[in-house]
């Protein structure tokens, strides 16, 4: 415990120092010069209880970690309490359809706030899902990805507003764009090693948003682009006459569709069109869920696993490194370009603003958090960051706070994620 | 003619000025990369760190009526690199340490998790509006005519690039001559093989960190009493327009960086000056995209050997 003592001291006065000068100090203007005030009592004793439970802990820390080894219970095998492998995937599937159906129903029973969040949670786990392929898969970490988002967004709202074009013909344009793009930055940037690549990506990023905020003719530069359409659908008409009709949502047609409540002969909701929105973010993202499932287990999802644990092996097996990163890499950003539309219909207004790197980051976190490469982690991790977001809204001074010290603990007690990937396998059939 | 070729000088002024203290960061950079490997994400907002310490010492001296320049400076510059070091310090103690020898990514997605944390520390603490000091340096020498167009030398930019490039020089003897030095250079060439040889590789893993803290807060002070602004925001920017110098002098290697910081000053000055400022953030990452598809080792930089 002696042998402690000098280190533990240290610890506490390198505790003072950090917490200190920026919380215990306080940088003000008087009339021309700066002055240095003190701040409330209050965080002074904040910052001596600090000191304190750091030499403590720095004191004790063998006895501690003791402490802690014996207090932990014995791993509880959950395994045997769960059914047996063929029933346990019923009840998988069971869960999901149910999951489904709530989900389908439940913005008719809810506010139009709750539905307005649901759907941004829902675009959420479509952008994490798609770098979940480039990430967690294919193990190259894209620090830019929200460019491809940007892209999605962009291309909605540029083409509506200049061609005219639907939502529906612009959906699967903006995801081609955004692919496009991503295959174009791919194609030079892959064959450089992770952590390069990382900055590269981040660069591009911020390239592209510096674009967007300096190309003020075509963007409209900070101030973005409003009056952004809400998506229509199409509805069969019988009578009069056969004919295809694009339903809008709104109190009156402004778009040359026909207002819902006039076609079904309803009163008018007003949530209506948020609810529209929210069930096609929600196919979509069902869509994207299947596609990855299906990708994973085809061979290229195979490819990508293995060139993320051991790329000199898989290239002495003759894979082409560059296809299969490229097709990851161009993959992930169709989704983003897909979940970049939808941002944008859902706003109505898009501007640089939203598209900074700390959005990359937070995609990113969703990722990690949620364990890379585990899809349902990922989809748990994207509901639960865009709800604790808008729940601690009045904690904003700390989210971020938060938010960057979960990176950090994360990645040192459970670099796996919350929920890791479990491997998709195949079992011969036994006698 | 005579207007053109001030007006050139003088975006070559600012831009190796501005340069020499990205090439301070881009020590932080350049050492950490070559010894362990990694970027380190949150060294830009140890700089902003010691910015904002150098402005509170500062401050304080000018409360206390202290009034001789140097003294003053003295005084930020020990403050900023006391406390900057400290951080250098407990970041790599707290988040990096623990996750040595696993995957890459995760130590980087560590870091980026330390580098929002710091900023919304110092945000937390000192607000998120712009702090503004008036200069403490003015005056400087006049090129070309005096009642025309001309350029200028503030006193501010020399001792801007003096500070540096005796900075760098302490570093170059540090690394050559000392024990520690020593290690250092022994750590970057075999973490493993210093390691079983008796080098404490933990330590020498540290004084990286510290020593790179600490330039960056030298960079700190300096472009803090340059521009006279400092936000929480700052460090960003500054950590990937170093990150870009370090690149492009070739990462690892030190002289490197002074080249690459004050190539990547010059470009920006350059862009800024005859194109449009908006741009000149779009010139520096383009920069580092091109030298990373093209020249990933950097004008310095040793070929890395990919070992089977």
């Amino acid at each position: 415990m002696l042998k402690n003592l000098p280190f533990a001291l240290f610890c506490s006065i390198l505790t003072l120092i950090l917490a200190f000068p920026i919380l215990g100090l306080q940088l003000e203007h008087k009339g021309t010069s700066l002055i240095v005030t003190g701040t409330d009592a209050g965080t002074y004793y904040y910052i001596l209880s600090a000191m304190l439970a750091v030499f403590l802990v720095q004191l004790f820390k063998s006895k501690l970690a003791f402490a802690y080894n014996s207090l932990r219970p014995e791993q509880p095998i959950i395994s045997q309490w769960l059914p047996c492998e063929e029933k346990r995937q019923l009840i998988v599937k069971a869960v999901f359809v149910l999951l489904i159906l709530t989900a389908l129903i439940l913005p008719f029973y809810s506010s139009r706030q709750w539905s307005d969040i649901a759907t941004l949670a829902l675009i959420y786990v479509i952008l994490g899902l798609g770098l979940n392929i480039v990430v967690g898969l294919a193990g190259l970490l894209d620090l830019g990805y929200v460019a491809f988002y940007a892209v999605g967004a962009y291309s909605y709202a540029l083409l509506s507003q200049y061609f005219g074009l639907s939502f529906w013909v612009c959906l699967p344009i903006g995801a081609m764009l955004a692919a496009t793009f991503g295959l174009l930055l791919g194609f030079p940037v892959l064959r450089l090693r992770g952590d390069y690549l990382a900055i590269v990506t981040l660069g591009f990023g911020e390239i592209i948003r510096i674009m967007l905020n300096n190309m003020t003719q075509l963007t409209g530069g900070p101030n973005g682009i409003g009056g952004i359409p809400r998506p229509m659908l199409p509805m069969l008409q019988f009578e009069p006459e056969f004919d295809i009709v694009m339903l809008e949502f709104g109190r009156r047609a402004t778009e040359g569709g026909v207002p819902y409540h006039v076609f079904f002969d309803v009163p008018y909701n007003s949530s209506m069109k948020v609810i529209v929105l929210y069930l096609i973010a929600l196919a979509l993202a069902l869509f994207t869920i299947f596609v990855v499932q299906r990708l994973i287990r085809m061979p290229v999802g195979r490819a990508w696993e293995a060139l993320r644990e051991d790329e000199i092996a898989c290239r002495s097996l003759g894979m082409n490194r560059t296809t299969i990163k490229l097709s990851a890499f161009t993959i992930g950003a169709l989704f983003a370009g897909f979940a970049g539309s939808i941002f944008g219909a859902r706003q109505g207004h898009i501007s640089p603003e939203s598209f900074v790197f700390f959005e990359s980051v937070i995609i990113l976190a969703i990722v990690v958090l949620g364990g890379m490469g585990s899809q349902l982690g990922v989809m748990i991790a994207a509901v639960t960051v865009v709800l604790l977001q808008e729940l601690s809204r009045e904690f904003d001074e700390y989210r971020l706070l938060a938010f960057g010290l979960t990176m950090v603990l994360m990645m040192i007690w459970r670099p796996q994620g919350l929920l890791p990937m479990k491997r998709p396998h195949l079992k011969l059939e036994q006698g | 003619m005579l207007e053109s070729s001030l007006y050139f000088l003088q975006q070559l002024i600012n831009g190796i000025t501005i340069g020499s203290t990205y090439a301070l960061i881009a020590i932080g950079y350049t050492m950490v990369y070559g010894i362990i490997g990694m970027i380190n994400f949150a060294h830009g907002e140890i700089y902003m760190i010691g910015t904002y310490i150098a402005f509170m010492a500062i401050s304080a001296a000018a409360m206390l009526g202290i009034e001789f320049l140097p003294l003053i400076f003295l005084m930020a510059l020990m403050a900023s690199i006391l406390v900057s070091s400290s951080f250098g310090w407990a970041v790599e103690r707290i988040a990096y340490r623990p996750l040595r020898g696993g995957n890459r990514l995760i130590p980087l997605i560590s870091a980026i998790g330390m580098s929002i944390f710091l900023q919304n520390y110092v945000r937390l603490g000192q607000g998120s509006r712009d702090i503004a000091m008036s200069s403490q340096v003015s005056g400087g020498w006049i090129i070309g005519p005096t009642d025309g167009f001309h350029a200028t030398l503030s006193y501010m930019q020399v001792i801007i690039f003096a500070v540096t490039v005796v900075s760098m020089a302490l570093l170059t003897l540090f690394i050559a001559r000392s024990r520690m030095g020593r290690a250092c250079r022994a750590v970057s060439q075999d973490l493993k093989m210093s390691n079983l040889l008796g080098i404490d590789t933990h330590k020498v893993i540290a004084t990286t960190f510290v020593i790179g803290a600490a330039l960056a807060a030298v960079a700190g002070t300096l472009l803090g009493m340059y521009y006279g602004v400092v936000n929480a925001y700052i460090g960003f920017i500054a950590g990937l327009k170093a990150f870009t110098a370090a690149v492009l002098g070739g990462i690892g290697s030190i002289p490197g960086a002074m080249i690459g910081g004050i190539l990547l000053g010059i470009a920006e000055s350059m862009t800024a000056g005859y194109y449009s400022t908006e741009y000149k953030d779009v010139v520096s990452f383009g920069l580092l995209v091109l030298i990373l598809l093209f020249k990933p080792t950097g004008i310095l930089g040793k070929p890395e050997l990919e070992k089977i």
